[in-house]
């Protein structure tokens, strides 16, 4: 079996770029909604679980056309952002890391909230009666105790935005070059005569990214039961 | 004063209302499970916010509630050593004994790491992980760590609980070299009374919510009926005693304390060591006429000094040993017969068994 051609490498390389965008940008606010999430009573945190749950469960589908709604040129918040910041996400790939970082987000603030709730809260008190102000509690107890958790959510949120299609592609359609992530190419080589070649070697490369995210995801939940346990 | 307590505070089915002062260098909360010394050892290191509190520590108010001063828990500089320990797993024994320094202003740091990490025999633990370490190596470091953020009032909740005999014996020393050396005033909870007797200066009675006594350790430890419910056995007279002798022959040595001498088995302690010995009033026998074809060793001549009300079958015979104050506790019936009142000579025969290893502390410099 030959190498990948260049159009197929533009496809590895972009979707390797829009899920490390979309993993980073999403990393603190999934942080801080995990943590709102598990330890603030407010209200509306009810109300704040389902909406950050709702990619989990909605047709991607649908996820993309709200996308498309809200952000798009016209829509009212992407004429804001447009307008104010020049940030367009319609037809970019910066529009595909953002459908992804939303897919992937449930995902990211399970694995987080999850490892904030094994910390003991007890070791809080204990910097607390140290002289530790809540701020550096946070920042040198609770944040490496939960580290394990947080690589996890986002090995998790970056193997997803490896996979998102039916939101991209709502979204963002699928421009060779600009949008069209291994996924999507995956299914244009399925819609042309002679694309088998391609669409198998892209489904490869899936595979074996898919996998690596897998195991590392493994192997960090592992060191978090091991450092919880100490 | 160290310490200045008044706490009401009511939490589900339980009220706590207490209100004490002490000046020890160790004060010990007693009472059973459920008495609130934990409740209001956590009210003074600000992890529990009482309903109505003033609570002052060396002259500085941590809790007023009558004028709304809160001092956030990590701005009262009061040590906590809690009954697990909660060293921070992720951080070696080093950087765990250093964290409280980080936010000590630098101005207001004493404590010397090397003194205290010598006081405490860690220095062979700093680089190991907390997992690795024994249930008492773990209670050293959590001292250790609370003495390096030098706090000013170190509160320790049941701190050896967890931890067997033998681990406990090997923490003991550590904490009278802490009292004795002054530096920071100690408050202990415990529910045992050998523990009390060996280390505190002061102890305070709780129970059910409500303080039952408090006063210098001699004073309440005399009053058997104070620990009723758990340690009538162990509760009984704090008295001093130097060590004058030993005698290899029979294995004894010999302690000289106001009331007389002593013969107890064999000590290590060379002569001149002033011990802290505790005279269980369960294990004293009172005698109107100098015993003859007697067992037991020790007997000291005495006056009887007050009689305690019956509670029972027995009461607590208050004596005056030389000027040692002494307890038994014997029946009423005993009282009835031999006619015992306040002024009487009597003799007090000690069982030797009443010399627990527990309860031989070397005694502070505080006296007691």
């Amino acid at each position: 079996m030959e190498g990948l051609s260049p159009e197929e490498w533009t496809a590895v390389r972009l979707s390797l770029k829009v899920a490390s965008v979309a993993m980073a940008a999403s990393l603190i606010p999934g942080i801080a909604i995990a943590f709102l999430l598990e330890r603030r009573r407010f209200w509306g945190r009810q109300a704040l679980d389902v909406v950050v749950h709702l990619p989990l469960v909605l047709p991607p589908v649908v996820v993309g056309w709200f996308l498309l709604i809200g952000f798009g040129r016209r829509g009212p918040i992407g004429a804001f952002l447009a307008e104010q910041f020049g940030i367009v996400f319609s037809f970019r790939w910066t529009g595909a890391a953002l459908a992804c970082a939303i897919m992937g987000f449930p995902l990211l603030v399970r694995a987080i909230r999850l490892s904030i709730a094994s910390v003991d809260r007890k070791l809080e008190d204990a910097a607390g009666t140290l002289g530790a102000h809540p701020v550096w509690v946070f920042g040198v107890v609770t944040l490496p105790l939960i580290l394990p958790g947080i690589i996890a959510g986002m090995v998790l949120s970056f193997a997803k935005a490896m996979g998102e299609f039916g939101a991209t592609i709502t979204f963002v359609s699928s421009i060779p070059g600009e949008t069209q992530t291994i996924p999507s190419a995956i299914y244009a080589y399925t819609q042309v005569p002679g694309g088998e070649g391609g669409a198998m070697r892209l489904t490869l490369v899936s595979i074996i990214i898919s996998i690596a995210a897998l195991w590392l995801s493994e192997w960090l939940a592992r060191r978090v039961r091991r450092r919880v346990q100490a | 004063m160290i310490l200045d307590v008044d706490i009401y505070h009511r939490q589900g089915g339980f009220s706590l209302e207490v209100r004490f002062q002490s000046d020890g260098k160790l004060t010990a909360l007693y009472g059973p499970s459920g008495s609130g010394k934990t409740t209001i050892v956590n009210a003074i290191g600000g992890l529990v916010q009482p309903d109505h509190a003033r609570i002052v520590v060396q002259g500085r108010e941590l809790v007023d509630t009558k004028t709304n001063i809160v001092v956030p828990k990590h701005k009262r500089r009061i040590g906590y050593v809690f009954q697990e320990g909660r060293l921070f797993p992720h951080l070696n024994v080093r950087h765990n004994l250093l964290f409280g320094r980080w936010f000590t202003p630098s101005g207001e740091r004493k404590a010397s790491f090397d003194h205290v990490v010598d006081l405490l025999g860690i220095t062979h633990l700093l680089d190991r992980r907390p997992s690795t370490l024994s249930g008492g190596e773990k209670q050293r470091v959590a001292i250790g760590r609370a003495l390096l953020a030098d706090p000013q009032l170190l509160l320790m909740d049941e701190p050896l609980a967890s931890l067997d005999e033998a681990r406990k014996s090997e923490i003991y020393p550590y904490i009278e070299r802490l009292r004795d050396e002054g530096g920071v005033p100690i408050v202990l909870v415990s529910h045992s009374v050998a523990e009390i007797a060996r280390l505190a200066t002061s102890v305070v009675v709780l129970s059910e919510g409500k303080v039952v006594a408090s006063g210098p350790a001699a004073e309440v430890l005399r009053h058997t009926n104070y620990f009723a419910q758990s340690g009538l056995t162990e509760a009984g007279a704090l008295i001093e005693a130097q060590v004058s002798g030993h005698n290899a022959a029979y294995d004894l040595t010999v302690l000289q304390a106001r009331a007389g001498a002593l013969s107890v088995p064999r000590l290590p302690h060379p002569i001149g060591t002033i011990l802290r010995v505790r005279l269980r009033a369960r294990d004293i026998i009172l005698s109107l006429a100098p015993p003859h074809g007697l067992s037991a060793l020790n007997v000291l001549p005495a006056f009887i000094s007050s009689i305690g009300d019956a509670e029972g079958a027995s009461m607590d015979v208050q004596l005056d040993c030389g000027g040692d104050p002494v307890v038994a506790r014997v029946t009423r019936k005993s009282v009835e017969e031999l006619g015992l009142k306040p002024g009487l000579p009597v003799h007090a025969i000690i069982k030797s068994i009443a010399f627990d290893p527990e309860a031989l502390g070397v005694a502070g410099q505080e006296n007691i």
